[in-house]
C-alpha cells in the first residue's frame, strides 16, 4: 500500500502515516460515535441522577410537612402529645423567635466584621492579607460542630486556663450568637473580597487622582459599586447560617419557652428539627416535617431573594 | 507648573511635604488602615482563640490516654476509656462511600452541563442543582432518618445483601441506620459542591482546544476524556478535595442517620460512629474528663480537615469563590 505515484521514488512517510491515520479513524469511526453517544448520554444520566435527590426531598417536605402548618403551628409553643391528643404538639413559635434572636444578633457582628476585613483582603497586598486569607478558607471548611465546642468553652462555660478566668454565662442564645456568627465572619469576608475586587482598578484610581484619601474612596466610590456583590455575599452567609445546627446543637439550652432575651436559654428551628426528628414520640418525629418545610421555605427565600435583589441592584445601576 | 507652585502646600517642589505624602500615597490614610487592621486583627484573634480553646479543651484527655486516643481500639465513656481509632474508620469509610458515587456522578454533571445540554435549560439546571446546597443538614438527616432508613432496611439492604451472597462487605444484618446511609446521605451533601466546582473548572478549558480535537476527527466523547477532563484536572482534584473536607466534618445529618456505635463497622450495614456525630451526640452528658476526650476528636478532626482544605483551596485557587457552595 505505498502512495507514490511515479515508480522508483520511495514513499513520503508523512503521507503514508497520514493515510494510516485515516484509515483507522474511518475504520473506528462507527465504534467511536456509539462510544460517543453512550457516554455523552450517561452524562446526562448522571444529571438526573443528581436531581433525583433534590425533588425526593422537596416531595417528602411538601407532602408530609404542609398539613402541620396552620395558626396554631405558628403561635404556640411545643408540647409533648397527651395520650388523649396523640396529635397536638403545640408549636413552633418559640423556635422561630429563637432563630430570628440568635441569627439577628449573629448578624449584627458578623457582618460589618466581615464586610471591613474583605475590604482589607481586597485593598491590601501583605504578607498579614495573605495569611489572613488563607486563615479564612480554612475557616470556612472547618466542620461547624467545632464552633460548637468553642461557643461552649467560651461563652457558657467561661475560659478558665493559665490563670485567666472569663465568666461564663450559662447556656443561652448569645452563645449560640457567638458561634453562628464567628462561623458567617470568614464567609462574608470571602465572597465580600471577591465583590470589592469586582470594583475596576480605574474608578477606585479617579477618585484617588481627585485627592481623596483612600478610606474616602472606600467608603462613597468602592462600597456603593459593589453593593450589589456585599448583598449577595450576605444574604448567602446569613441564609446558611439560618440553616446550620451543629454549632447551637448544647449551647443554646433549648427552651421551650417564647424568649426574646438572647441572654436566657432560647430554641432554634433548625435544632428543633434535630430534637423532634430523633424524640420518641411519633407524632413529634412526624411534626419535624412541618418544621423542616418552613426552615428551607426561609432559607430558599433569602437565597433566591438575594440573587434577584443582586440582580435588581445591577439593573438600577445601569 | 505655575498653578502647582500657587499652591501652598506645593511651595516648594523640590522638598515634598512628609506629611502630604503620608496622606495622599498610596499606603497613606493612617485612619482607613487603623480600621481595616483592627477588624482585620479582631478576626484572626478569634481564630487564634478558637484553636487554643479547643487544644486547651483537650489536654486533660491526652494527659490521661496520650496517644492511644488516636490508635486505641476501645471508645467507652462508661469506663473512660478513650481510643478513636474506630471513629476515626468510621470517618474515612463515610467519606470514601460518599466519594465512590458523588466523583462519577458529579463529574458527569458537570461535563453535562458544560457541554451537552443545550444553552437555557444549562442555566436551569446547574441552579437546580446549587440549590441542593442551600438546603440546611438536618433537614438531609431528616429525610434520610424517616424516609430512606425504612426503605434502607427493607429493601435495598436485604437485596444487596442477596445479590453478593452476603459477603464482606455486605453481610447482614441490614439495620437500615448505617455506615452505608451515612454515606449516601453524605453524597447527596457533597454533590453539589463537586458540580460547581468542576463545572466551572471545565468551563474554563479553552474552546479552541475543543474545536481543534473534534476538527481532527475526535468523537465527542474524545474530546472530552482526552482534552476537556485533563485540562480542568486540577480544579476536579481540588473540588473533590473540598468536598472531602466537607465529607469528613458533616456533623448533624451524620449524627442522624449512624446509629453511633463506635465499633468497628463489620458490614456497610451496620451502624457505625464519625469523629463529628461522637462529638455532637456525647458532649452534652459527658463528664469533664469525657468533654475533654472528646475535645480530643475535635482537635483530631480539626488538623485533618484543615489539612484537607488546604490541598483543596490550593487547587482551586484560580476559580472564582462561590459562597452559595463552599
Amino acid at each position: 500500500m505505498s502512495t507514490s505515484v511515479i515508480e522508483g521514488v520511495p514513499p513520503d512517510p508523512i503521507l503514508e502515516r497520514r493515510e494510516l491515520v485515516q484509515r483507522v479513524a474511518r475504520r473506528t469511526l462507527e465504534r467511536r460515535m456509539v462510544v460517543s453517544r453512550g457516554m455523552v448520554g450517561l452524562c446526562g444520566v448522571t444529571l438526573l441522577l443528581a436531581l433525583v435527590p433534590l425533588f425526593a426531598i422537596l416531595y417528602s417536605l411538601i407532602q408530609k410537612g404542609i398539613h402541620w402548618w396552620s395558626l396554631d403551628f405558628f403561635t404556640k409553643v411545643p408540647q409533648f402529645p397527651s395520650l388523649l391528643d396523640p396529635n397536638d404538639i403545640g408549636g413552633i413559635s418559640n423556635a422561630i423567635i429563637g432563630s430570628l434572636v440568635i441569627d439577628g444578633v449573629a448578624a449584627l457582628f458578623a457582618i460589618p466584621i466581615g464586610v471591613v476585613a474583605g475590604l482589607f483582603l481586597a485593598e491590601s497586598d501583605t504578607k498579614f492579607a495573605s495569611a489572613l486569607r488563607t486563615t479564612a478558607e480554612i475557616m470556612t471548611g472547618l466542620p461547624s460542630i467545632l464552633l460548637g465546642i468553642f461557643a461552649y468553652q467560651m461563652i457558657v462555660i467561661g475560659f478558665n486556663e493559665w490563670g485567666i478566668k472569663l465568666p461564663g454565662i450559662g447556656f443561652s442564645g448569645i452563645a449560640g450568637s457567638f458561634a453562628i456568627g464567628v462561623l458567617m465572619i470568614p464567609v462574608i469576608m470571602k465572597a465580600s473580597e471577591t465583590a470589592l475586587r469586582a470594583v475596576p482598578t480605574t474608578i477606585r484610581e479617579a477618585g484617588l487622582a481627585l485627592g481623596a484619601r483612600r478610606g474616602v474612596v472606600a467608603r462613597k466610590v468602592v462600597i456603593p459599586t459593589a453593593l450589589p456583590g456585599l448583598v449577595t455575599a450576605v444574604l448567602l452567609a446569613f441564609s446558611r447560617a439560618v440553616g446550620e445546627t451543629a454549632p447551637i446543637l448544647w449551647v443554646i439550652g433549648a427552651s421551650t419557652m417564647v424568649q426574646w432575651n438572647p441572654k436566657k436559654e432560647m430554641a432554634s428551628m433548625p435544632l428543633a428539627i434535630f430534637q423532634s426528628a430523633t424524640s420518641p414520640y411519633v407524632a413529634l418525629r412526624e411534626a419535624a416535617w412541618g418544621i423542616a418545610l418552613f426552615l428551607v421555605f426561609v432559607v430558599l427565600v433569602l437565597n433566591l431573594g438575594s440573587r434577584l435583589l443582586a440582580a435588581r441592584l445591577q439593573r438600577e445601576r445601569r | 507648573m505655575s498653578a502647582v507652585s500657587a499652591s501652598p502646600s506645593l511651595a516648594m517642589p523640590d522638598q515634598p511635604l512628609a506629611e502630604n505624602r503620608k496622606r495622599f500615597s498610596a499606603r497613606g490614610d493612617s485612619v482607613h488602615w487603623g480600621v481595616l487592621y483592627g477588624v482585620s486583627g479582631l478576626f484572626a484573634l478569634i481564630c487564634a482563640v478558637f484553636i487554643i480553646s479547643i487544644v486547651a479543651s483537650s489536654i486533660p484527655a491526652w494527659r490521661h490516654s496520650g496517644l492511644s486516643i488516636i490508635y486505641g481500639r476501645v471508645w467507652s465513656q462508661g469506663s473512660d476509656s478513650f481510643g478513636a481509632l474506630p471513629i476515626i474508620t468510621g470517618t474515612l469509610a463515610t467519606t470514601a462511600i460518599a466519594l465512590f458515587f458523588a466523583i462519577p456522578i458529579g463529574v458527569g454533571c458537570a461535563l453535562a452541563i458544560v457541554h451537552v445540554i443545550p444553552g437555557r435549560l444549562r442555566i436551569f439546571l446547574s441552579s437546580l442543582v446549587e440549590l441542593l446546597a442551600a438546603v440546611p443538614s438536618v433537614v438531609y438527616g431528616l429525610w434520610g432518618l424517616l424516609v430512606i432508613a425504612p426503605w434502607f432496611e427493607k429493601t435495598l439492604e436485604p437485596d444487596l445483601a442477596k445479590i453478593t451472597g452476603g459477603k464482606f462487605p455486605f453481610q447482614a444484618p441490614p439495620e437500615g441506620v448505617s455506615l452505608l446511609l451515612a454515606g449516601c446521605v453524605l453524597f447527596v451533601m457533597v454533590l453539589p459542591m463537586i458540580v460547581a466546582l468542576s463545572r466551572d473548572a471545565i468551563a474554563i478549558v479553552p474552546h479552541d482546544q475543543f474545536e481543534g480535537a473534534l476538527s481532527v476527527g475526535a468523537t465527542k466523547w474524545q474530546v472530552l476524556r482526552k482534552v476537556v477532563l485533563p485540562g480542568a484536572r486540577t480544579g476536579i482534584v481540588g473540588a473533590v478535595t473540598l468536598a472531602t473536607a466537607r465529607a469528613l466534618g458533616e456533623t448533624v445529618a451524620v449524627a442522624m442517620v449512624i446509629g453511633l456505635n463506635p465499633l468497628f463497622p463489620p458490614s456497610l450495614f451496620s451502624t457505625a460512629s464519625t469523629l463529628a456525630s461522637t462529638i455532637a451526640l456525647q458532649f452534652q452528658d459527658a463528664t469533664p474528663l469525657q468533654v475533654a476526650a472528646l475535645g480530643a476528636l475535635a482537635v483530631i478532626l480539626m488538623t485533618l480537615t484543615a489539612i484537607v482544605n488546604w490541598f483543596g483551596r490550593r487547587l482551586v485557587r484560580g476559580a472564582a469563590f462561590r459562597a452559595g457552595v463552599v
